[in-house]
């Protein structure tokens, strides 16, 4: 990922996003606040998928309970937003907690089933637990304080949010206690042996991914001023994973080139036709049989393998 | 007849149509390693399947034959397409996801967002009635039809070559084929029974469930949790699961009904991580 470090490269692309909303309309502008969001969603799946070597499926649900816990706070409870932020990112990294204690134990495939049998617990009290939830007809009311109102507003609060996220999780990937999550990933009995407690280890990796996927929920909610049980959804959860697949796994900023891409697409397909489900259906089949490695781990692997023949560092290993 | 007795009876018929979703999908995942995601949205297509060939020909039997037929046939393209991405496991299971995706929107386009029922022949209508009990004819049916493909596929696993090849394959597919055995055909035959049961599945539970475009992914949701509290590849685990899912699904939603989901998956999470391999799975 050395040409990340490049400073040119990084403060053009920091610079087209800060310029972007200036050159397009609103309607743009809103688009891209969504692609940021979702870009920190699939970023959030990646600590897991790319640095831990656990595939879940339950992050569409965590993005939703802190989307669900804000605007309950907010709306229903009537409370300030900042603390229904607070709140929602608490109740996120509640759930995460109890998802991370049972499912750590488990890997590959396993890991996939209970976490996404654990997603499905979310949605399926969402939908049923009308008192609170409000059933089918989720919770709708305008939790974006005043000065938020303005697109453009709202796009640079969550660029500047996006960006300090991105920074973070990638001084986390890249500290000690990242690296000891991808020696886990190579072999985890062999961490064991180094004396490693890598249960700890991953419950606590699993707790930060659940607080970005729950700070990416609270944004949500201010974008959206709405949730329903689609939220906490299954599909949620596969666009994150496929949004960091597209992107490429164990690359972390894949996650902005995943998220543009779908967000992007959907845009486009669905002016044309109503089938938009099963043309993301197909763009899962044709990833996994031609790019398993994503766009950003091919570009990657082209650099690696022509700059250096030989790699310690597989950034884009894929994850069993 | 007494209010409990009669949810039992729910649970029991509920669980027969779980275990036929979920052995294929547990024969498939125990021998081939193979999470096929797609299975729901197959048992529900299997259900549109029969509902269009029985309310065409005005036969039941018609219709649940053309289901495990054409579904089969669909699994032998899905194996083929999975096939594609040999080795990794996890790239197979987020392809069957994938295909679960384009089939059920196919479903959709096919047979738009109503919700249809497949019909139930004369003789299986309204109740029976034994003294003073008396309880839907055709659930019980299913219940029948549940047992009789339990003993067959016990038999068929327990008592014959292919079974014997089956259950050889689970433990350990390389030395088998090793042995001269050609363990790709196995596979193959294994995926379109998985298949056909899932169909059959549809078209039972198209006539007492209903059929909708959402109820794919939640009769994947269960056959998951049956498969994992059963463990991988089990006949028995698949049904010992499928009592107990569908005996806390039904009870679950009669006395706590806003939570009915959490009393299902709440249990199977700390089985799970106290034993990850479910009941009888063995260690992957």
């Amino acid at each position: 990922m050395n040409f990340l470090k490049k400073p040119l490269l990084l403060i053009l692309i920091l610079a087209a996003l800060v310029m972007l909303p200036i050159l397009v309309g609103n309607y743009q502008t809103t688009l891209l606040t969504l692609v940021l969001i979702y870009a920190l969603l699939a970023m959030s799946v990646d600590i897991m998928a790319g640095f831990a070597g656990r595939t879940p499926l339950c992050h569409g649900a965590i993005f939703g309970c802190a989307t669900y816990g804000m605007m309950y706070y907010v709306s229903t409870l009537g409370g300030s937003t900042l603390t229904g932020a607070l709140f929602g990112i608490g109740l996120a990294l509640i759930v995460t907690l109890i998802f991370a204690i049972l499912a750590v134990r488990t890997s590959g495939v396993y890991f996939l089933l209970l976490t996404l049998a654990l997603g499905m617990i979310i949605w399926g009290v969402c939908q049923r637990w009308t008192s609170v939830s409000g059933g089918e007809n989720g919770i709708r009311g305008n939790i974006r304080p005043d000065w938020l109102m303005d697109p453009f507003n709202f796009y640079y609060l969550v660029l500047v949010v996006v960006m300090i996220a991105s920074w973070v999780m990638w001084r986390f990937v890249k500290s000690p206690f990242g690296l000891s999550l991808k020696g886990i990933r190579e072999s985890e009995s062999r961490m064991r042996s180094l004396g490693y407690n890598t249960t700890l280890h991953l419950i606590l990796g699993f707790l930060f991914s659940g607080l970005m996927a729950g700070l990416a929920g609270v944004l949500y909610a201010l974008f959206n001023s709405f949730v329903s049980p689609s939220t906490v959804a299954l599909t949620q959860s596969v666009k994150g994973l496929l949004m960091i697949i597209i992107g490429g796994v164990g690359t972390l900023f894949g996650g902005f080139v995943g998220a543009a891409l779908i967000m992007g697409l959907e845009n486009i397909v669905s002016s044309f036709t109503e089938r938009w489900s099963m043309v993301l259906g197909f763009i899962f089949i044709f990833t996994m049989i031609y790019a398993p490695e994503g766009i950003l781990g091919k570009i990657l692997k082209l650099r690696n393998s022509s700059s250096k023949k030989s790699t310690l560092d597989h950034p884009t290993k894929p994850v069993s | 007849m007494s209010f409990t007795l009669f949810q039992i009876l729910n649970g029991l018929t509920f669980a027969a149509l779980l275990f036929i979703v979920a052995s294929g999908f547990t024969l498939i995942f125990g021998l081939m390693r193979i999470v096929n995601l797609a299975h729901g949205a197959f048992y529900l297509l299997g259900g549109y399947v029969a509902y269009a060939v029985a309310t065409r020909y005005d036969s039941f039997l018609l219709g649940l034959i053309s289901a495990a037929i054409v579904i089969a046939l669909l699994g032998y393209v899905e194996q083929r397409i999975l096939g594609l991405v040999k080795g990794v496991d996890l790239y197979q299971v987020l392809m069957s996801l994938g295909l679960a995706l384009v089939l059920n929107d196919s479903s959709l386009v096919l047979f738009g967002g109503d919700t249809f029922s497949v019909p139930i022949p004369e003789l299986l209508k309204g109740p029976f009635i034994l003294g003073d009990m008396s309880y839907p004819r055709y659930r019980l049916f299913v219940l029948l039809i549940g047992v009789v493909i339990f003993i067959a596929l016990w038999l068929l696993m327990n008592k014959t070559r292919l079974g014997a090849l089956i259950r050889a394959g689970v433990d350990d597919s390389e030395t088998i084929q090793a042995l001269g055995i050609n363990i790709r055909r196995i596979f193959m035959i294994t995926f379109m029974l998985g298949m056909a049961l899932a169909g059959i599945a549809g078209a039972l539970g198209g006539a007492f469930l209903s059929l909708y475009p959402t109820a794919d992914s939640e009769i994947l949701v269960l056959s998951l949790a049956v498969v994992i509290i059963g463990g991988r590849g089990s006949l028995l685990g698949a049904a010992i699961g499928s009592v107990t899912v569908a005996m806390l699904s039904t009870f679950g939603q009669v006395w706590f009904p806003e939570l009915a989901y959490f009393v299902i998956f709440g249990p199977m999470a700390l089985l799970l991580a106290f034993k990850p391999t479910g009941l009888f799975g063995k260690p992957a």
